[in-house]
């Protein structure tokens, strides 16, 4: 392989890693905060479909991605109803998120299949963009790419040093402790599952302005699922995500490398990667349930009701 | 003020009464949503729901429908029974799909009564080794079982999508990525001459009365239900957790298998790339609409089978994007979930606690 294919496929890496950084951030943030969230895939397309909508009609692309994280928010508010406030099973009301945004999704956009938009140029850093490899793999990205390093840093640093990270971790190791030191366990959960909401908006948007500026029917193929994984895989540490996400990310395009490469195989066996490595991945990671445990945040997926 | 408050005894009224006000409740928002679009709600409603069933044919098509979500359904219950969150129906009923056509096409010029359960067996166990997959995990490996299923569904997907692109493709198909049309020792009987319905449907009939039986009846489903109960008392009483899982998993795999390979014998007759329009995730709704009870299973695969009709009818007739199929099953999901927690909570109305005197 020669340094200009490598640049290629590493700058490709980090173009599929980010809607899978972003909808893994945010997830996390709400798993951190006890609450699990499986409607990632039904909020990512509702803020494909959103974004793609509101990008064609105001020709504004920084509406169509506030519009989608807005709908990401909306979506996450529907869970956080039944999930928080009703106490309903979290695994029931994220299933339900997922489908309801499978079918709102598709329904919203039908009249839009088809169309395409220009999405998201990149923009060269001026004097880093120079640097052999890391320059063009790093900062000659588009705008996204940029905002999702930006959200990790700060993600990563909320968590770790700020006295909110202290809080929502509070909330989700023991909701009960939380709340007889005063603390608003269901405020903390609701603006966590926003949070989530946002940034899969943010991850659809991300889909349909920048990796291919269009909208089809389902076209997160299963990215929400594969983040979820991802969360798992980082055990629940944003640098990890970080990591596990140009980890996936490759993955996902390996397929086009390979084809690169002159490999003759078919490309639904090829499209298949992906998932066969998040499995292996799940594999390695979970065969030490012990280990799984001792990183779980410790009220995942327990609905909370502060008795009075 | 309004607050929830836990009730002492789960109600049974609401058990059952949620799934109807769940409908009601779908109803509604469908009229507001027709009105949004500046369609007549009441024509509207009317294509969805009754238009379909209005002669013979239509009847045909809903148990044509009603026969892969009753076998998917049946299989999920057995799973969710026992909180196993086998998401991947629609995986076991892509890989039955593809190996029933697989053994169908090898047979394809034997003729005899064995052919055709040869052909569905294929898909069962295709159905059931797939689900099977998933259990393993689980058991061995300790992996989540609703990230496993998703991905093996996608998996299952590529797979079907290879074999019609590539080994199963008919050479004389015009390019089309699709199988051969099978023999008709490979085809399933018909219920009903002159329509499409097959005997698929007495399947799914079947299916949910076994399921019914196994839970009211067996031992096994005692087992399972504690499982799914209580973890830890069922590891006290000494029941084989890890052999129920992967038995669950079986059932569930086999049935959704059967299910695939009675569409393709059935109403296709080949291999199409989309031989499934979501039953596996469809049925998940069915399931907790159904109440995870034989009867309320039935009662639920009619009620969504008319959505994936109504939704071609509403496309035929009103122009509308057949997806709104998909947004009313979301909607009615979504619904049942809301409705779901009055069965635990009640609402109550309370005069906000007045400040006490001598305070602040």
């Amino acid at each position: 392989m020669d340094s200009v294919l490598i640049t290629n496929v590493l700058a490709a890496t980090v173009v599929a890693g980010t809607p899978l950084l972003l909808v893994a951030l945010g997830e996390l943030v709400c798993e951190r905060s006890g609450v699990l969230n499986l409607g990632q895939e039904g909020m990512m397309l509702m803020g494909a479909v959103i974004g793609f909508i509101a990008a064609t009609s105001t020709g504004s692309l920084s509406m169509g991605v506030l519009a989608a994280m807005l709908g990401g928010v909306l979506m996450a508010m529907l869970f956080a109803l039944m999930a928080i406030t009703l106490a309903a099973n979290q695994y029931a009301a994220g299933l339900a998120l997922t489908i309801f945004g499978i079918g709102l999704s598709s329904f919203v956009g039908a009249g839009f299949v088809g169309q395409s938009i220009d999405g998201f140029d990149k923009i060269a850093i001026p004097l880093l963009s120079d640097i052999p490899v890391i320059g063009q793999v790093l900062f000659n990205q588009d705008l996204l790419v940029y905002g999702s390093l930006l959200i990790f840093a700060l993600v990563f640093c909320f968590l770790k040093y700020s006295r909110g990270g202290l809080i929502l971790r509070a909330v989700g190791e023991s909701p009960e402790a939380a709340n007889a030191n005063g603390l608003k366990v269901l405020p903390v959960r609701y603006m966590a599952v926003a949070f989530g909401g946002a940034m899969a908006g943010l991850a659809g948007a991300y889909l349909s302005l920048a990796y291919t500026p269009m909208w089809t029917e389902n076209m997160t193929a299963g990215r929400g699922w594969i983040a979820l994984a991802l969360v798992v895989f980082a055990t629940w540490k944003p640098e990890r995500v970080l990591l596990g996400a140009y980890l996936f990310g490759a993955a996902s395009i390996l397929h086009l490398v390979l084809q690169g490469l002159g490999w003759n195989s078919s490309t639904e066996l090829l499209a298949m990667l992906p998932y066969v490595v998040t499995i292996i991945v799940l594999v390695l990671l979970s065969w030490n349930p012990a280990r799984t445990r001792l990183n779980t945040p410790l009220s995942i997926g327990q609905p909370y009701r502060p008795s009075k | 003020m309004l607050s929830l408050e836990r009730r002492a005894v789960d109600s049974r009224a609401m058990q059952w009464a949620s799934p109807l006000l769940a409908l009601v409740l779908t109803i509604i928002t469908g009229m507001g949503i027709f009105m949004a679009l500046g369609k007549d709600p009441v024509e509207g409603l009317t294509f969805f729901f009754l238009t379909p069933l209005s002669d013979k044919h239509g009847w045909a098509e809903l148990g044509l429908k009603m026969a892969p979500l009753l076998l998917c359904a049946a299989g999920l219950t057995i799973c969710y029974r026992a909180k196993l969150w086998n998401i991947g129906a629609e995986g076991h009923f892509l890989m039955g799909a593809l190996w029933a056509s697989v053994v169908a096409l090898q047979l394809g010029g034997q003729s005899g009564p064995w052919v055709l359960p040869l052909v569905l067996i294929a898909g069962m166990v295709a159905g059931a080794v797939w689900a099977l997959l998933a259990g393993l995990l689980k058991t061995q490996f300790h992996c989540n079982e609703i990230l496993t299923t998703i991905m093996l569904n996608y998996i299952a997907l590529n797979l079907l999508l290879y074999a019609v692109h590539g080994p199963l493709k008919d050479p004389y198909g015009f390019g089309f990525p699709q199988s051969e049309m099978f023999a008709a020792s490979a085809l399933l009987p018909k219920l009903i001459p002159e329509t499409r319905l097959h005997i698929g449907l007495l399947f799914g009939l079947l299916a949910a009365v076994a399921v019914g039986v196994l839970f009211a009846r067996t031992f096994i489903g005692f087992q399972l239900k504690v499982l799914g109960q209580d973890e830890r008392a069922a590891a006290f009483a000494g029941f084989p957790a890890k052999r129920l899982t992967l038995l669950a998993f079986i059932l569930a795999g086999g049935l959704a298998g059967l299910a695939g390979a009675s569409e393709v014998t059935g109403p296709l007759g080949q291999l199409v790339p989309q031989v499934s329009p979501g039953y596996g995730y469809t049925a998940i709704i069915v399931v907790f609409l159904g109440r995870m009870q034989a009867v309320g299973i039935v009662l639920a695969a009619a009620l969504l089978a008319l959505t994936f009709m109504g939704g071609e009818m509403l496309q035929i007739a009103m122009a509308l994007p057949k997806a709104i199929t998909g947004l009313f099953q979301g909607l009615l999901l979504f619904y049942l979930l809301t409705c779901d927690a009055f069965i635990h909570y009640r609402i109550r109305i309370r005069r906000a606690p007045k400040a006490v005197a001598g305070e602040a």
